[in-house]
């Protein structure tokens, strides 16, 4: 051991305080979704679960999760066909100008994503198209097929090539090579990939902000508008921990799936 | 052998058509590969790369008079002239810039300690504990934690009310520093996992060879882990410095500052279209140059 006991005590004691500071906002909001006032005063007066009933009986909330349940399969699956498709050629051919694909399959997550929405925005203005579930799907699915390729082409990279030359060898054809030794190489990758497009495409409003147009609500576009109406707020507290807790799910099967997704990509 | 009867190849049933593709396909990579790039490299180029494309002319485009819409192929350099002539849109670029920057060296200042006691003093179940603990507020949701922060800001939240019995005021919501306090909270576990992973890869031999050559844990930081961990940094402050830089939320949210992601959200939504684009060339050069740096320095084999 290297680190001398001062060094370690400290290190101790500055890593619990960037825990709690990741942690206390979390906590502050799940005491908020039972505040029994309607006021955001802390502390909160006293608990109770009347609006749990209130959200769940909202209309807006279940349209907009319902939006954002269909636009984030719409745009993972979109992500996953287009970003699988793209890390195979990248990663398994030899091509001219194939830096330069990987740096532009990149570029969505790169570029802040202002500029995306911005870009989408004026584009579908300029083509004359109507905003709406389909603007909103077409701008996730964008960023989306980053994080596909990230994960298929990072576990592509580390597949060692030998078992698809042998099973071409032994006979199989293209299809056959794909079907039974590359797909089953990739399947956890293209899991990971889904939860974390899923996940993303669920949460995202920079974007989204752009492409929605003015009829279409998702979770995220809900949030921002009830944010700032005050009347909504006690409501909004209970999206706010429903949607806290959910961030378990995501984390669990990343956990299981061996921590693939772990790695960031946004 | 000659090639198989096309008699036993049509009258099997539909999955022997793409046994029969494949077949075909078999030995023609270039073949595969055009038939594997076309729709990836299609939506790349044509959704994305297309509305930057489309994003740039309108900047160049003048606006109708009367009905206000953009006139598409009418040139003019009139949004360009708009935002060199008038200081507002400085300010706002180099407040946006330095506050990036801030939340940047935060975000490294907070998360070297705990990647550091992750990578090296944790024993390994507390690491896995650690990292799921960093990972988690990462998936909660974004607009969730900023609405967080800002129950805590406000006059009457939580930080008032630590703050008051030392008779000082919270900070309210009209507070610039309020942006670069919740950017910092968002984007921490970008920077955590990237150094955390660094650090790993630190052979621990070398930290011992130092200690055992007589350096004090100050020059071992500064000469061995540092050096090392260049590629992490940079790789962890693309994010936070990139999702600092097109973040519009969060200044409106918690604060009354307007960043780069404002102007072009304000300007788009009052139609000023031209201006809007115009403006966002602004954070596409910026990225685009801190790309190219990261690039040179390592960052991309550490993503």
């Amino acid at each position: 051991m290297v680190e001398s006991s001062w060094v370690r005590i400290g290190l101790r004691i500055v890593s619990g305080l960037v825990l709690a500071f990741l942690y206390l906002p979390l906590v502050i909001l799940a005491i908020y979704a039972f505040n029994e006032s309607r006021l955001m005063a802390w502390p909160p007066p006293g608990l109770t679960l009347h609006w749990f009933g209130d959200a769940a009986a909202n209309p807006d909330i279940r349209a907009a999760f319902l939006n954002s349940i269909v636009a984030a399969t719409a745009a993972t699956s979109i992500a996953l066909v287009l970003g699988t498709l793209a890390s195979l050629a990248v990663q398994r051919y030899e091509f001219f100008g194939r830096d330069a694909i990987a740096f532009m399959l990149v570029l969505p997550i790169a570029l802040p994503g202002v500029i995306t929405g911005i870009a989408l925005q004026t584009t579908f203005k300029t083509i004359g198209l109507n905003f709406g579930l389909m603007t909103i799907i077409v701008g996730h699915a964008t960023f989306c097929v980053v994080v596909a390729y990230n994960n298929v082409v990072a576990r592509l990279r580390r597949l060692p090539r030998t078992p698809e030359e042998a099973s071409s060898d032994l006979g199989a054809d293209t299809w056959v090579t794909f079907r039974r030794i590359t797909m089953p190489g990739m399947r956890t990758a293209l899991l990971s990939g889904a939860l974390l497009a899923f996940a993303l495409s669920f949460d995202e409003i920079i974007v989204t902000l752009f492409t929605a147009g003015a009829g279409t609500q998702t979770i995220p576009i809900w949030i921002f508008t009830a944010i700032q109406r005050p009347t909504e707020l006690p409501v909004v507290n209970v999206v706010a921990l429903v949607l806290v807790l959910l961030s378990v799910v995501p984390v669990y099967f990343a956990q299981r799936i061996g921590g693939e997704a772990a790695s960031i990509a946004r | 052998m000659t090639a198989p009867g096309p008699s036993t190849e049509t009258a099997a049933p539909p999955a022997s058509r793409g046994r029969a593709l494949a077949r075909w396909l078999y030995g023609r990579s270039r073949t595969q590969l055009r038939l594997l790039l076309a729709a990836p490299l299609a939506w790349i180029v044509l959704v994305y790369l297309g509305s930057l494309v489309v994003l740039l002319l309108n900047a160049f485009w003048a606006k109708d008079a009367f009905t206000g819409n953009v006139a598409p192929f009418q040139w003019t350099l009139a949004a360009f002239e708009e935002i060199f002539g008038q200081e507002v849109y400085r300010t706002i670029a180099v407040r946006t810039v330095t506050i990036a920057l801030l939340v940047t060296l935060t975000d490294a200042l907070l998360a070297f300690p705990i990647a550091y006691y992750m990578a090296r003093i944790a024993s390994p179940r507390t690491r896995g504990i650690l990292l799921i603990a960093v990972l988690m507020p990462l998936w909660a949701a974004y607009l969730v934690k900023i609405y967080a922060w800002r129950t805590i800001l406000q006059g009457n939240g939580f930080l008032a009310w630590v703050l008051s019995p030392f008779g000082i005021h919270g900070p309210g919501l009209s507070s610039q520093p309020n942006a670069w306090l919740v950017l910092s909270y968002l984007w921490l576990p970008y920077m955590i996992v990237p150094i955390y992973a660094g650090l790993e890869r630190i052979p621990g031999s070398l930290l011992e060879a130092s200690s055992d050559l007589g350096a004090k844990a100050g020059v071992t930081f500064r000469r061995v882990i540092l050096p090392l961990l260049v590629p992490a940094l940079v790789a962890g402050s693309i994010f936070t410095f990139s999702l600092s830089l097109g973040d519009y939320i969060v200044p409106n949210l918690v604060s009354n500052a307007k960043f780069i992601g404002n102007v072009i959200y304000d300007n788009s939504a009052l139609g000023n279209v031209p201006v809007a684009a115009a403006y966002s060339l602004l954070p596409i050069v910026i990225m685009v140059i801190y790309l190219f740096a990261a690039r040179r320095l390592g960052a991309f084999e550490s993503l």
